[in-house]
């Protein structure tokens, strides 16, 4: 090798490895930066049953939220007449079903009684069946029970009257029949019903006239048109009785005909609405818990985890007292003692606030405990971090993930507890403006073997969040926890 | 050993002191309450004047207390019943005649969700995957998530009313365990075993799944043992461990009554009394069976942490820091 000696080389032969101008670092990242919640929502994106359990709960939501602003009837919305009717959708009962009548069996008076009311739809058949040495007509048969209220008695004031006398003028409509002769009614309960306005032996039995018709047995009057009273004076002429056929005077009254999608309960309330209204109750109701939850629950694990020691010691003994307290005694005192001073609600909400966070602030302390010791921790509190920010801004954010998911499932619990304490009756809700689907469910139960329907309607609200809100809140915890996935801890 | 005992010792005395706040709170909550005792006409007025001169109602509430845990203490005196059950009736004695059916209803709702849960947790287990276990795990999110009430309503409509098998509600009468209140308890016993049989199907499918993938069952095959014995004597085993204190913890809670299900079937038991103490005021009553449930509560819960070092040593108890 021999050593070359270049002596005079000029400037303009160098040139600079590196170009200034050129990129000298590394090639940019060519994807985007995924953060935290990205990732969790790509992981959640993958687990199809927490997908559908979200969705059924945004219908729920939507439900709650939406109902009350397009039903035709409001929440306060009672009919003494229009109790515990089946459900009837317009729509549906084109095809026969969901139509608001029911099959029943039923013997010749009563036969007679709802043929006379117009709420037969349809005779499925008629046997005769002998008991006691003589033969009895039984039917089936289906009823409307929206018309097996047949024709009452109403009174009303002499405005009212005329506008109802108007009204039938204007659209050509009947609302008044004549009234009934009650000298010819033959039972004495019956005096006062309505719909005996035919001609009946002593048992019930309708006597039919030649052709096979009812034989009306109404109140005559010289001074009407057809020859029948139509109604009588009381309170020395203040007030008409009259006899209507109650659907078509709903009708009159409200609009439009009746029709109660999920049915009536016993005072006569739209189901639809005050479930709506209910679950509106419980949902917000459960949020704010949640967030009071969390906001105390965070904040005291965090103040228990972050300091340790006897801080800890005494915070844990508070929070093993108050853990300690069955949950029926709890809200049950908080109701007996509050109940009155801060309103139903307001007890029912510092009774789940008094204990709701112990699960949160438990879960906190634990994140606390496993990261306060770590390098990073400890290298930001040598660079002067405070205790504030090393609280807020270095540990708090890992145990963000278990936070969600407990305050997540936090409320299908508030929910639950809710419905059972008012199940039970030890919260009292029914009043015109407020309810929860807890006391709906304890007004329907004692009525369950005839209108099912009165209970059916709530219990399917409550499972149907139930469940969806536990599988959201598991596929959130698996989404949010990749490290927790497979445990079945709800 | 030793340890243990420490331990023991230690959580007694803890749960003592907890007893005694909640029901200091409980009592004062209580007697700050308007209307304490009922005014009655008669011979009855009498004694209820001398129940409140008694029990001291027109003293400041720190001397009340005094008086009834004095009473409590010395007597086992914890006060009458005035609205609920007969009047007078010291109401310790009224929970011992609700107790029974109380204990009847759950000993059979454990006899049927016991081995129903461990059974079909165990085959969803085995069958990990396949269309089995699947309808298995749906039941289970079904049975969990919707409340007990709902179930209630089912199989009373549907069961009790439709097919009319069995009575809606609990016939009258004390002896349990004859065949017709066998038969009558049927409907509740089912209702309250739904969620145990899906609680111990959901945690012995869990844990069983992760011993079956465990390497020591691995080694168990390699060793020569057919899959069924080494899942019955490794994996089962262990698998059992954190099923085994739920299990305790359910003989624990014989007493505690349902209060919803005892509602529903009109079950004259523990729970309802509960409902009506509140529902009907009686603060007596109430306050005893408050403390019922939270000692019948605490036991469970120290029943149940124990009951885990004795299944598995390996777990110790009150050993070290590290296990506090």
């Amino acid at each position: 090798m021999t050593n070359q000696v270049f002596p005079d080389i000029p400037q303009e032969k160098f040139r600079f490895v590196h170009d200034e101008k050129a990129n000298i670092h590394d090639a940019r990242f060519e994807t985007k930066p995924i953060g935290y919640f990205k990732d969790a929502w790509s992981r959640f994106k993958k687990n199809g049953s927490s997908v559908l359990a979200a969705i059924i709960i945004v219908l729920l939501i939507l439900f709650a939220v939406l109902t009350p602003l397009f039903s035709t009837y409001s929440m306060a919305f009672t009919d003494s007449y229009y109790t515990y009717l089946t459900p009837k959708s317009e729509f549906f009962s084109r095809f026969g079903i969901w139509d608001g009548c029911s099959s029943r069996t039923m013997n010749q008076q009563t036969y007679d009684y709802f043929k006379a009311a117009n709420a037969i739809v349809k005779v499925k058949r008629s046997y005769e069946e002998g008991a006691f040495g003589r033969t009895n007509t039984y039917y089936d048969v289906v009823v409307d029970n929206y018309k097996a209220v047949g024709y009452v008695y109403l009174n009303l004031s002499v405005a009212e009257y005329e506008a109802a006398r108007a009204y039938e003028q204007e659209n050509s409509v009947q609302l008044f029949y004549p009234m009934v002769d009650e000298g010819k009614v033959q039972q004495d309960v019956n005096k006062t019903n309505a719909n005996y306005w035919f001609a009946h032996n002593k048992k019930g039995v309708a006597t039919l006239d030649d052709e096979g018709n009812f034989e009306p047995i109404y109140k005559t009057d010289d001074t009407s048109a057809d020859g029948y009273a139509y109604y009588t004076m009381k309170m020395g002429g203040k007030q008409y009785q009259v006899r209507v056929f109650y659907y078509d005077w709903f009708t009159y009254l409200h609009g439009e005909e009746p029709c109660f999608l999920f049915g009536t309960d016993a005072t006569g309330h739209d189901i639809l609405i005050r479930l709506a209204c209910g679950a509106r109750f419980s949902l917000l109701l459960s949020v704010i818990v949640s967030m009071l939850n969390f906001c105390i629950g965070t904040v005291y694990g965090a103040i228990e985890g972050y300091y340790g020691g006897k801080v800890d010691l005494i915070m844990e003994r508070i929070v093993d007292v108050l853990y300690a307290i069955p949950t029926m005694v709890l809200f049950s005192l908080i109701q007996l003692r509050w109940g009155k001073e801060l309103g139903v609600v307001g007890a029912l909400l510092l009774a789940f606030v008094l204990t709701g966070w112990i699960g949160v602030a438990s879960t906190v302390r634990a994140q606390f405990y496993r990261y306060k010791g770590q390098e990073y921790v400890l290298a930001a509190r040598t660079l002067g971090a405070k205790d504030r920010r090393l609280i807020a801004r270095h540990i708090l954010p890992n145990a963000l993930g278990t936070i969600v998911t407990s305050c997540v499932l936090m409320v299908p619990s508030v929910i639950f507890t809710e419905s059972t304490l008012s199940y039970l009756g030890v919260l009292v809700m029914d009043t015109a403006t407020l309810t929860s689907v807890g006391t709906m469910l304890s007004n329907a139960q004692s009525a369950l073997s005839n209108y099912p329907h009165a209970i059916f309607f709530p219990a399917l609200f409550i499972s149907l969040m139930m469940i969806s809100f536990n599988l959201f809140g598991n596929g959130l915890r698996d989404a949010l926890n990749p490290s927790l996935r497979g445990s079945e801890e709800l | 050993m030793r340890n243990l005992w420490k331990y023991i010792v230690k959580r007694i005395v803890l749960m003592l002191f907890v007893c005694f706040i909640i029901m200091t709170i409980c009592f004062v909550m209580i007697r700050m309450l308007p209307d304490q005792l009922p005014r009655s006409d008669g011979e009855k007025a009498l004694a209820v004047q001398q129940m409140r001169k008694a029990w001291g109602y027109d003293k400041p509430i720190i001397v009340q207390y005094a008086i009834f845990l004095k009473k409590v203490f010395t007597e086992w005196d914890w006060g009458f019943c005035t609205k609920v059950g007969t009047y007078l009736n010291p109401v310790t004695s009224h929970i011992v005649q609700k107790l029974p059916p109380t204990v009847a209803i759950n000993v059979c709702s454990m006899v049927v969700s016991i081995p129903l849960g461990l059974l079909l947790g165990i085959y969803a287990a085995l069958k990990k995957n396949k269309w089995q276990d699947h309808v298995i795990s749906v039941v289970i999110m079904l049975f969990i998530s919707v409340p007990s009430y709902v179930y209630a309503f089912v199989v009373q409509y549907f069961l009790g009313y439709k097919l009319g098998w069995f009575p809606i509600v609990v016939a009258a009468g004390t002896n349990y365990f004859t065949p017709e209140m066998l038969h009558s308890i049927a409907l509740p016993v089912m209702a309250m075993s739904f969620s145990t049989v899906a609680s111990l199907m959901r945690s012995t499918r869990a844990e069983l799944t992760e011993c079956l993938t465990s390497d020591y069952m691995l080694l168990a095959r390699t060793k020569g043992l057919t899959r069924r014995q080494a899942t019955v004597r490794h994996a089962l085993k262990n698998s059992m461990v954190p099923v085994m204190p739920m299990i305790i913890g359910q003989f624990v809670m014989v007493m505690s009554g349902s209060l919803v299900i005892e509602k529903i079937f009109g079950i004259p038991g523990i729970g309802s009394t509960y409902v009506s103490s509140i529902l009907e005021r009686d603060y007596s009553l109430f306050l005893a069976v408050s403390m019922f449930y939270t000692v019948i509560s605490l036991i469970g819960t120290l029943v149940i942490d124990l009951s885990y070092g004795i299944i598995d040593p390996r777990i110790r108890m009150g050993g070290g820091k590290d296990n506090d």
